[in-house]
């Protein structure tokens, strides 16, 4: 299993009475593309956040990769983001004022990877691969089109060749044709490179790329507005 | 990596980084500028006499005697009769002594009446001598040796014609015309009011004098220098004179000897003692000064931990990105801290440059209109410790803001 939540709970210090999740048991496993699709506000952010180690459970049992978050500590749950996960946002993936390459070079920075020489032909092919010319390399990122901003922020996500990629809501600010050059290059890369994917979106109409569809209000049996 | 994360995103930042650059880098050269001119004028007081035992005059406060026999600063109160200083350095204890009148000036440079022993006895700074840059002592009457800064402010060289003028006005209506003084020497500067001083014989400044009643010229002719020879010019009263004794032992000795003199009220001085007490007096202005420079300091740090503070909010989705990709809180919290030295380092690249810049422009007006004598090596120990003190409260004021960020791990979006 690539993922596997077992009785987890989670409410905010603020909070500590009410829960945001509550998920009996669920799991998705090794290079499975799952689309998960519900309304914002149903604890979706949450549930990617404890995933990625970013929270942790008030209680239960948080599995990635044969790994229990739930008892590392911050440093090691940092470690094991930057080593094994790779996250791309709806928008701000990167760092508006720095180059692509600088952006894709900060991400490795934080795993313990290969070399320096290695690194700077993987980024190349990378940001290749993806169709970034290479006229846009140097430029800063917020400089370039949005189209291509969501493409590099894949290649920043794939850059410590991650087993396990989130992608939250990756394509709500991109249009049609973009949305489809995304996911197929975003496809194409998954299934290559044997990635588990956990997708997240409301747009119904991506579901198509997917095998596995889970509904958001069937995984958290906390109800929106309790 | 690191370094050039935090320099691209203070080069996005632009308009607030380079105001809270501005407020520190003036800051800076507030406090700098203070401390190297305090720094300065202290050495350059130190430095102005040494080697003299005692200073004599009129009995005055100590300050007053020491400001206007050293410093040519203030008026004198009273002069001293020539019989006393006569007196008083026939001492078996005093080894040499140099007598003074003061009173006339030149083109706003005093004029000191002496003899040539002050050439051969007198040292300033670390017991240096003073020394010709061209020419020699004064011989007759009518000869003058220039202070350094006199001869290259009035464009005077050897042989040229100086006429006197009667006050210390810098433009005297009454002038000592008829009787010009011939220039034979030029002193090599010293970085003391030396350099900014006339110096003439005793004889001579009697001579200028001969012909005039209660300070008034009177209409009579010059009187001739042939005339002048045959009389024996002596002087009857000058106003003060220094002192060197055969032992240091006796300064104590003398000085009260001196101070209980039954004749006429004398004030005996330890140049050493005055000029701390100076010192002293300078102290709380001296104080204030490095506390209001404080102050500035204090508000632009404020400034800068309040700008970088606005950033954090403006970068929260920058800084959850960071956390995303792995950085953890303390890269972030770092990054903040480099962030506010970059600015600190660069007001304080500028804040020196801009220091150095205005003390070359206004070291020549300084030491001619003030006697200040500021040299231009701004980065001494003291000041080197001061930049290290800006950098540490720069970290400091800096902690709230990279501490936000550190904590910033905002939850959900």
């Amino acid at each position: 299993m690539a993922i596997q939540l077992n009785d987890v709970h989670f409410a905010y210090p603020e909070a500590p009475n009410t829960d945001v999740l509550n998920i009996k048991s669920w799991s998705v496993s090794a290079q499975d593309q799952v689309f998960v699709h519900g309304p914002s506000g149903g604890g979706k952010s949450t549930l990617l956040n404890l995933l990625s180690g970013m929270l942790t459970a008030t209680t239960g049992e948080v599995n990635v990769l044969g790994e229990r978050l739930d008892t590392m500590n911050a440093r090691q749950r940092d470690r094991f983001r930057a080593n094994h996960i790779g996250y791309i946002f709806q928008q701000f993936n990167l760092i508006p004022y720095i180059d692509a390459i600088d952006n894709i070079q900060l991400a490795h920075q934080f795993a313990n990877k290969n070399s320096r020489s290695v690194l700077v032909d993987e980024i190349t092919s990378l940001l290749s691969t993806f169709h970034i010319p290479q006229t846009d390399w140097h430029k800063p990122v917020g400089k370039l089109s949005i189209g291509q901003q969501q493409r590099i922020a894949i290649a920043r996500a794939m850059i410590n060749k991650p087993q396990v990629l989130i992608a939250d809501e990756p394509t709500s600010s991109l249009d049609q044709k973009n949305r489809d050059n995304f996911m197929s290059a975003l496809m194409s890369l998954v299934s290559e490179h044997h990635i588990t994917l956990l997708f997240v979106s409301h747009d119904m109409s991506l579901a198509k790329y997917f095998g596995r569809i889970d509904a958001l209000s069937e995984i958290n049996a906390v109800r929106e507005g309790n | 990596m690191f370094t050039r994360l935090a320099s691209k995103s203070l080069l996005n930042r632009k308009g607030s980084v380079l105001l809270t650059i501005m407020a520190m880098t003036v800051s800076i050269f507030v406090l700098l500028g203070v401390e190297h001119i305090r720094g300065q004028s202290k050495q350059s007081f130190n430095s102005t006499i040494s080697g003299v035992d005692l200073i004599v005059g009129a009995r005055t406060g100590s300050l007053n005697l020491l400001l206007y026999s050293v410093f040519r600063l203030g008026s004198p109160t009273n002069n001293i009769d020539w019989e006393t200083y006569q007196r008083v350095s026939s001492n078996a204890k005093v080894a040499w002594s140099i007598p003074i009148s003061l009173g006339d000036s030149h083109k706003g440079f005093r004029v000191m009446g002496t003899t040539t022993d002050y050439f051969k006895y007198f040292s300033y700074g670390n017991k240096r001598h003073l020394e010709f840059s061209s020419g020699k002592a004064f011989e007759h009457i009518f000869d003058v040796v220039l202070g350094a800064q006199v001869a290259k402010k009035l464009g005077y060289s050897l042989d040229d014609m100086v006429i006197l003028a009667h006050g210390l006005g810098r433009t005297s209506f009454s002038l000592h015309d008829k009787s010009p003084f011939n220039v034979v020497g030029i002193l090599a500067a010293t970085g003391t009011p030396i350099d900014q001083t006339v110096h003439v014989s005793l004889q001579g400044i009697e001579a200028i004098h001969m012909d005039w009643q209660k300070g008034v010229a009177t209409d009579g002719t010059a009187v001739t220098d042939t005339q002048l020879q045959a009389l024996e010019l002596k002087p009857k009263n000058i106003t003060a004179f220094m002192l060197g004794l055969t032992s240091r032992m006796a300064t104590f000795g003398v000085q009260r000897d001196i101070n209980n003199y039954r004749k006429e009220p004398l004030s005996a001085i330890l140049p050493g003692v005055a000029l701390s007490e100076l010192w002293q007096m300078m102290g709380l202005l001296e104080n204030t000064l490095r506390l209001i420079s404080g102050l500035i300091l204090i508000s632009a740090l404020l400034g800068l931990s309040a700008m970088m503070l606005a950033s954090i909010k403006e970068r929260e989705q920058e800084i959850h990105l960071l956390r995303v990709i792995g950085a953890p809180p303390s890269y972030l919290f770092l990054l903040i801290e480099l962030e506010a030295l970059l600015i600190s380092f660069i007001s304080m690249l500028v804040g020196t440059a801009a220091l150095y810049l205005c003390l070359f422009i206004a070291q020549d007006a300084l030491s001619t209109n003030f006697g200040l004598h500021i040299g231009l090596n701004i980065l001494s120990f003291n000041n080197i410790l001061f930049l290290l003190l800006v950098a540490g409260s720069t970290m400091v004021a800096a902690a709230i803001p990279s501490l936000t960020a550190y904590k910033g791990v905002d939850r959900g979006q």
